[in-house]
């Protein structure tokens, strides 16, 4: 007897799973930001992060910036699969193309007396994280940077109260002077 | 540019795209356009039962035809009774345009009588869709649907339209040249692949051509130039289900379908050759089999509009991405230029091969005297409608699959089959779709009795219509391919799959105005056959076949291509199943 397998493809074991950033240009109308999260669903893949905003308000063109992960092969399907949605335009791997320029955007709320409410503004100091909101007892800071910066911030913020985050997801550009 | 309301922009959008039929059921939502067709002559609206049977009637109408098949229907379950037929005509490609009622703009999410999200229902099993919510919009819309559906790999296209705007007035236009926003399909294949695909085919030991119902889609030139390369090279060619006509099969060089059910001969050269040219089809799992033994040995050329098919299932080493009438035109061109003459020694070997392979026989079965096998049913069909102008349309199971191996079609857009997501119940609406486009030809529904009750009330449509559709229903009393595999993987448990409390065939006829014949001897198989393609009207054929007959050849699940089981093989069938493929068949 040889080896079980099935008619269907087996998962892909031996290829490693990598994280790519894809930008993906797209027309801004209605239904298009559900076609592109139902692709992710419906073919199982995957989303650590999603931003979308219209970018070129003339063409009404958004810019969708996807975090995901998955084998080279699932990767290149999910450029392909996005490729062929009729409201998209392009679709870039930001990661292949030329490393690029990634950043977040946090908002992260602490609440303290006394000594907690002086490490949090000295830490905050420390990450450049800026107060946008203050209360006798609680501040809000703004924070931009790469995601695991942010998220060194805010795991620091858990000792000194931290009550709430929000976050921007991830938005990136190519280094250098070509547009994409 | 005129002045008209919505519905009068939809039943002039149709005229000018050139649709002359379309298929629907009124509703509320969508009374307005019903009006609007009331007053005009262009386009003849063909009355189904239920929308599903509407959707494939188009799906037929659109693949023997090559034009895009249209449906109107009303919104709510207007809409969800059509999914079935939109995610079919998605998964075999075929172009439709479906045009849905919607609640009127201002009750749209407000849970109204007969509403539903029918843009969110059928985003996943459209090419596209759109909601109009303004009769502004509605010529661009309807224009760009057809050219949406009809263009690149194609497909179903929904277009929902609020019942305000079938009211409101707007200025229409007609259709024009025009580049869409993003939307452009690549038709010509890079030219340095296509050389190096020619040089590959130049210098292959064991080549062949693996071809798709890519071939069918994009018309008789792909047909024509896929002919001529096949001639020129010498290479056998083998096709998946959904390309079955596009080469003839009576050609010395046509290897037979090839797949779960396929050939010997077209497995085995699958699985041994150099050089695999795959064009318009997608390694689908039922023709890979178990992927980590497919075809190992071979360099893979694969050309398709879609990127997405590329790499999917199967790495390949040569990605063509276009048209497969454009690709394989400068395939030929090049080959002619290069004067590229192909190994003929090499070839020689490889034929002879082959030639061991087909000496197999793999088709064979037992005939009998006493009972009818269904694949001596489907031959004698074969060779009483050959010299006919024959259009096939099937339904989904045994039957479907010995429709494929023992109907011999020599011609592209003759076989009309639910491929991708077999359907059961897809055939008898798809001819009756075939017969209204094909009024003076001979329209077959090879179909199984299980499958054909399904939409066996699009009968009354053919009556309406005067459609001398043909049903030849092989009756085994069994949903037969979930009979025969119970059998091989289930222990004989046939749980729930026996076909109990059968209507009388003839007697149902006979209610919808049709022609009833059974035929249960072979003596008498060819006169009944003889007498069902000579009544001018709807024909229910109840061929009584031996019920426990089973479809061979056939990769067992967890096998290879080169592991194939024949049909005097069967009783070791039970034995060759592995656990996990039983699992996952």
């Amino acid at each position: 007897m040889n080896t079980a397998t099935t008619h269907y493809p087996a998962a892909p074991t031996s290829e490693g799973i990598e994280t790519r950033t894809l930008c993906v240009l797209v027309d801004n109308e209605p239904g298009v930001l559900a076609r592109v999260i139902g692709l992710f669903s419906g073919r199982g893949y995957n989303i650590d992060s999603l931003t979308v905003s219209e970018t070129e308000h003339q063409k009404h063109l958004s810019r969708i910036t996807i975090v995901t992960r998955g084998t080279p092969m699932v990767l290149e399907q999910i450029k392909n699969q996005l490729d062929r949605l009729v409201p998209v335009h392009r679709v870039i791997d930001l990661t292949i193309a030329n490393p690029a320029i990634q950043r977040e955007l946090a908002m992260v709320k602490v609440r303290g007396t006394g000594d907690q409410r002086m490490e949090a503004l000295r830490l905050a100091d420390a990450f450049r994280a800026r107060v946008i909101d203050a209360t006798t007892e609680s501040f809000v800071f703004e924070i931009t940077g790469a995601s695991d910066k942010i998220e060194s911030f805010i795991t620091l913020m858990l000792p000194v109260g931290l009550v709430e985050v929000s976050r921007t997801g991830v938005v990136a550009i190519t280094r250098g002077p070509e547009g994409m | 540019m005129t002045e008209m309301t919505g519905a009068e922009m939809v039943i002039a959008a149709l005229a000018d795209q050139g649709v002359a039929h379309i298929f629907g059921y009124p509703g509320g939502a969508v009374l307005p356009i019903y009006d609007a067709l009331f007053q005009q002559d262009k386009v003849q609206h063909i009355l189904v039962r239920h929308e599903q049977g509407a959707v494939h009637a188009a799906e037929g109408y659109a693949r023997s035809t090559g034009k895009v098949g249209t449906v109107l229907v009303t919104s709510g379950p207007g809409a969800t009774n059509a999914v079935t037929g939109l995610t079919d005509a998605l998964c075999d490609s075929i172009p439709l345009v479906v045009i849905t009622g919607q609640v009127p703009t201002h009750l749209i999410g407000n849970d109204a009588f007969q509403e539903c999200d029918t843009v969110g229902i059928t985003r996943p099993c459209t090419k596209y869709n759109y909601l109009v919510k303004s009769v502004d919009d509605l010529p661009r819309v309807l224009h760009e649907a057809f050219h949406i559906a009809s263009s690149g790999r194609p497909g179903p296209v929904v277009v929902d339209i609020p019942k305000d705007v079938q009211f409101a007035k707007g200025v229409y236009f007609k259709p024009k040249e025009f580049q869409h926003k993003g939307y452009r399909p690549k038709l010509d294949g890079d030219p340095a692949k296509i050389r190096e695909a020619v040089e590959l085919m130049a210098a292959a030991k064991r080549p062949l051509f693996y071809t798709g119902g890519g071939i069918i889609n994009s018309g008789p030139a792909a047909s024509e130039h896929l002919r001529e390369l096949v001639k020129l090279t010498g290479f056998p060619i083998t096709s998946t289900l959904m390309g079955l006509g596009a080469f003839p099969a009576a050609d010395p060089q046509w290897l037979g379908m090839l797949g779960m059910h396929g050939t010997w001969e077209a497995n085995w050269a699958m699985h041994d050759c150099d050089l695999m040219i795959c064009i318009g089809a997608r390694f689908d799992d039922r023709i890979t089999g178990r992927l980590d033994a497919f075809s190992p040995g071979s360099k893979k050329i694969h050309v398709d509009i879609d990127p997405s098919s590329i790499n999917k299932n199967v790495k390949v080493d040569l990605p063509i991405i276009g048209d497969c009438a454009h690709v394989l035109a400068d395939m030929l061109r090049l080959w002619r230029e290069n004067g590229a003459k192909p190994d003929k020694k090499a070839l020689e070997t490889w034929w002879a091969q082959i030639g061991k392979w087909r000496a197999k026989n793999s088709l064979a079965y037992r005939n009998s005297n006493e009972i009818i096998k269904p694949q001596y049913a489907i031959q004698r069909l074969y060779e009483l409608t050959k010299d006919r102008d024959t259009y096939i349309t099937t339904e989904v199971g045994q039957h479907q699959m010995w429709a494929a191996q023992f109907y011999q079609f020599q011609e592209g857009n003759r076989w009309m089959t639910s491929g991708g997501l077999g359907t059961m119940g897809y055939g008898l609406p798809a001819s009756v779709g075939v017969q209204l486009a094909h009024p003076n030809s001979l329209v077959i529904d090879i179909a199984g009795e299980a499958s054909v009750q399904m939409t066996m009330q699009e009968m009354s449509t053919a009556a309406q219509y005067d459609l001398p559709i043909k049903i030849f229903i092989l009756n085994n009393q069994y949903m037969g391919m979930v009979r025969q595999w119970q059998e091989l993987l289930h222990g004989g448990r046939y749980s729930h799959s026996y076909s109990e409390a059968l209507p009388d065939f003839v007697k149902l006829a006979d209610a919808y105005h049709a022609h009833g014949i059974r035929c249960s001897h072979p003596g008498e198989l060819d006169d009944k056959i003889r007498e069902m393609i000579d009544v001018k009207k709807p024909v229910i054929f109840d061929c009584v076949v031996d019920p426990t007959e089973n479809c061979f050849p056939m990769i067992p699940s967890g096998r290879a291509h080169n592991e194939m089981l024949l049909g005097d093989a069967a009783t070791r069938v039970e034995d060759a199943v592995t656990e996990e493929g039983k699992m996952l068949v």
